[in-house]
């Protein structure tokens, strides 16, 4: 083993002063750049009071919204009057349609004689009234098919066709039973009973299961059989909101004559069946139901996404014809004029520095809400980033092609076709290529502020917080998009640069 | 004049030669004006889509796009000054058009960070904290996806799915989901701009250790160092500079998508520009952007210098 005497050791510290003894900023470098980040993200979460807002956050609300990227609800409701009488109804918007019976719901009916209040204005109408007003209803229609009776001035008695048990099964976890004074529900093998008392409210008989909450006693019962259904109970009704995986009306929507058939059903009707609407093919009326679908609305959808594609394919292109000669007055090597190269270099710096967001908002304000104002902020963006670009790619090139090319007396038009071009096609067209792909992406973000594209479209359903299955939609979409350019774009530029594709 | 020169002198072979290289050019050249053909038709085709479904007809509006140049000249220079350090305004009528000493924060009594100051922090801080986030994130997650660290194809694979997945997913969906979550403020950006920034920086990470050079790793493994040691001292050293210019080159990107996301409901100085924009406050929305254009300057100008101290001037090529 060697041994260095201390004289020599000292000798060898002396002439390499810095290796032995390294400066303190040089040996703890990674040590203080750690802890310079662990300041800085100490600072952060004070700047952003991550903790305060990630506490308030709602997060029970996040697996709802999640699941409706993927789901649908439908919520049928039994609503029960004072007197015990119990109709069943959906929402207006409900994906069944109003007047849906789905075979998990199981109602019994009974007639039953109902006492009401009337109001003046219905018992002794204004003869001021003009009689179109009052043909906007159906007659009958307020009081149910039988006659009314009148009792008096103040109230009308009619016997009418009520519900008296509601059965709603929700698939395996549970089951719901309501009578007009009592409610059932099971799930996992526990049940939970509630008596309804006008006065007292919702009364829990027994023990409260798990699976259910009620803030104090005789106000409403929450129950929840996680992604598959919950509901709540209360005295004048009981809600239940049964989850189904998948999209509905996905093809067609509850307006449409197609609307809950089932897929068998449709292709016969379209290929073979009577016309349903006697003035076109059942294949066009299909067709149109699909594009115009209300909930989905395919065909609006489709048209953004296309605005997106040309926003970005447009801009680009337009940027690249711009940038092509720009960049040429902008190398130093081809153009030997100071000014000339300053003046678009800054023009290349000026038109990348000011955002793409700034140019959005001004050409939005400029050409109105679409996609021309996308076109024109990517172009203005693009032009100032390829510009560089190219005019460095210029000043790398190889001088001994275009020395070859002058030695024979070429003009200069020509040195530069075939002693420049050449040389950097394959790099500008790639560039291009790659700021296609990028730019395909940026078109969306950009579009959330108005210049166009299915940006705002995906903003607009994602404000309402009721329509993520359309934003899972247009997500999908956009990713199908972009994953098939990046593909494309790859391919081409490996190809262009002779590279094997990866 | 140089091909007649040559034509006479060609023997039999060389005259077949020189015809299917005049054939295989005639070739060539038609692909290329059918290429040309296909782009020509496909933008025409798009020009008229854009013009069809834009709100404003591009030639109804040409003469306008000026218009609205003059409408954004203040009413006197010094305006955007007033409104750049939120000075009081002699115009002040108490609309919000001239209402720049409101928004001051008030760090003492007298001293004040003026509005937009505080904003384009409160960007810059977005677009840093999420850099460093994601670029936590992709360092750890490219190890995984890189073929010469890790030998598993399953682990392989499924971190490569999620990094392009991460990368193509609309910022703007996952800001706009955090928003409903989290509410107004700038944390939906800050997630949302992160797990972007996750995805696109381990591409490029992964990039970078799959062509690292092997050396360092073998022979650590000869020592019989496991899988951490072997990344930590094989390659973190030789790939951390090309890391660290990645990272600068994605902070530049960040700042500018700080900026929109904000514009879009994120917060920050991004929400103020579309505000004054949309309600024509002229000194406001010139001050914003000479704000924001010197902002970006200086990032650009500082991660270039860092870059070119970094790595040299390989880190100006472009990263394919």
């Amino acid at each position: 083993m060697t041994v260095i005497a201390p004289a020599r050791m000292q000798d060898i510290a002396d002439r390499h002063a810095g290796l032995i003894k390294s400066p303190f900023r040089h040996r703890f470098r990674v040590v203080l750049l750690a802890a310079g980040v662990l300041l800085y993200v100490v600072y952060c979460w004070w700047f952003f009071a991550i903790g305060q807002v990630l506490g308030s956050a709602n997060w029970g609300i996040a697996g709802t919204y999640l699941a409706d990227w993927v789901s649908y609800e439908v919520r049928p409701s039994v609503r029960i009057a004072p007197d015990g009488a119990m109709e069943l109804s959906y929402p207006r918007s409900s994906p069944l349609g109003p007047d849906a019976s789905p075979d998990w719901v199981d109602v019994e009916r009974a007639m039953m004689m109902r006492v009401k209040p009337v109001a003046q204005a219905v018992a002794v109408p204004a003869p001021a009234q003009p009689s179109a007003a009052s043909s906007f209803m159906a007659p009958g229609a307020a009081t149910g098919g039988a006659e009314p009776v009148v009792s008096g001035q103040t109230e009308v008695r009619t016997e009418e066709e009520v519900v008296t048990h509601a059965r709603i099964r929700i698939g395996s976890a549970g089951v719901i039973d309501v009578w007009p004074e009592r409610v059932m529900v099971e799930h996992g093998g526990e049940r939970l009973a509630v008596r309804l008392d006008q006065e007292k409210g919702v009364l829990v008989e027994g023990a409260l299961p798990g699976w259910a909450a009620q803030k104090a006693p005789g106000e409403k019962i929450t129950f929840s059989f996680g992604f598959s259904g919950r509901g709540d109970i209360d005295t004048d009704g009981v809600t239940v909101r049964r989850r189904f995986f998948g999209w509905a009306n996905f093809l067609f929507d509850i307006n449409s004559p197609f609307h809950g058939r089932p897929m068998g059903e449709v292709a016969s009707l379209v290929l073979s069946g009577e016309r349903i609407d006697p003035a076109r093919s059942n294949l066009s009326l299909a067709w149109d139901n699909i594009l115009y679908n209300a909930e989905w609305q395919h065909l609006d959808v489709w048209t953004k996404l296309l605005q997106t594609i040309v926003m970005a394919f447009v801009g680009t292109l337009f940027a690249m014809l711009a940038a092509f000669p720009l960049s040429f007055l902008a190398a130093r090597n081809i153009t030997r004029n100071w000014l000339s190269n300053q003046l678009s270099k800054r023009l290349f710096d000026f038109l990348r520095s000011v955002d793409m967001l700034i140019w959005a908002l001004f050409f939005t304000r400029a050409f109105g809400p679409g996609p021309l104002a996308g076109i024109s902020a990517i172009f203005f963006t693009d032009t100032g980033t390829l510009g560089k670009l190219y005019s460095e790619a210029l000043e790398n090139i190889d001088d001994k092609q275009r020395e070859g090319v002058k030695s024979v007396g070429a003009a200069p038009a020509a040195v530069q076709r075939y002693g420049v071009l050449p040389q950097v096609l394959p790099v500008f067209a790639s560039q291009a290529l790659y700021f296609w792909e990028s730019n395909t992406r940026s078109a969306t973000i950009i579009g959330a502020v108005g210049a166009g594209g299915i940006g705002l479209k995906l903003w607009e359903a994602m404000r309402t917080n009721s329509d993520w299955e359309n934003v899972a939609y247009m997500v999908l979409l956009i990713l199908v998009v972009v994953f098939i350019f990046d593909g494309l774009s790859n391919r081409l530029r490996s190809r262009l640069m002779g590279r094997p594709a990866r | 004049m140089a091909t007649s020169l040559f034509q006479h002198g060609f023997s039999e072979k060389g005259a077949l030669i020189e015809r299917h290289w005049q054939e295989l050019n005639a070739r060539r050249r038609l692909y290329s004006w059918l290429g040309f053909a296909v782009l020509a038709l496909a933008l025409s085709g798009s020009l008229w889509f854009a013009n069809e479904t834009n709100a404003g007809k591009f030639f109804d509006r040409l003469p306008h796009v000026f218009d609205f140049v003059g409408d954004l000249a203040p009413r006197d220079g010094m305006e955007v000054i007033r409104a750049l350090f939120d000075l009081a305004s002699p115009y002040d009528d108490g609309s919000f058009k001239y209402n720049y000493p409101e928004g001051r924060l008030y760090l003492t009594d007298s001293l004040y960070v003026p509005e937009y100051f505080h904003k384009m922090l409160e960007t810059l801080n977005i677009a840093l904290f999420s850099t460093i986030i994601g670029g936590a994130l992709g360092f750890v997650l490219c190890f995984l996806a890189a073929r010469n660290t890790m030998s598993n194809r399953l682990m392989r694979g499924f971190s490569c799915r999620v990094m392009e997945i991460l990368r193509a997913f609309p910022e703007v969906v996952l800001a706009g989901f955090f928003l409903a979550i989290l509410s107004l403020g700038p944390l939906p950006a800050v997630i949302a701009v992160s797990i972007h920034t996750v995805g696109a920086l381990g591409k490029l990470f992964f990039e970078v250790v799959e062509n690292a050079d092997m050396k360092a790793e073998e022979g650590l493994r000869a020592v019989g160092a496991n899988w951490t040691e072997r990344v930590w001292f094989g390659f973190v050293p030789q790939v951390l500079p090309n890391f660290v210019s990645y990272f600068l080159l994605r902070l530049e990107i960040n700042v500018r998508a700080s900026t929109i996301i904000g514009a879009v409901g994120g917060g920050g100085i991004g929400e103020l520009l579309r505000l004054s924009i949309g309600q024509r406050h002229e000194a406001k929305t010139l001050a914003i952007v000479l704000l924001l254009l010197a902002t970006i300057i200086a990032v650009d100008q500082f991660s270039a210098w860092l870059r070119r101290r970094l790595v040299g001037d390989q880190a100006f090529r472009l990263a394919q």
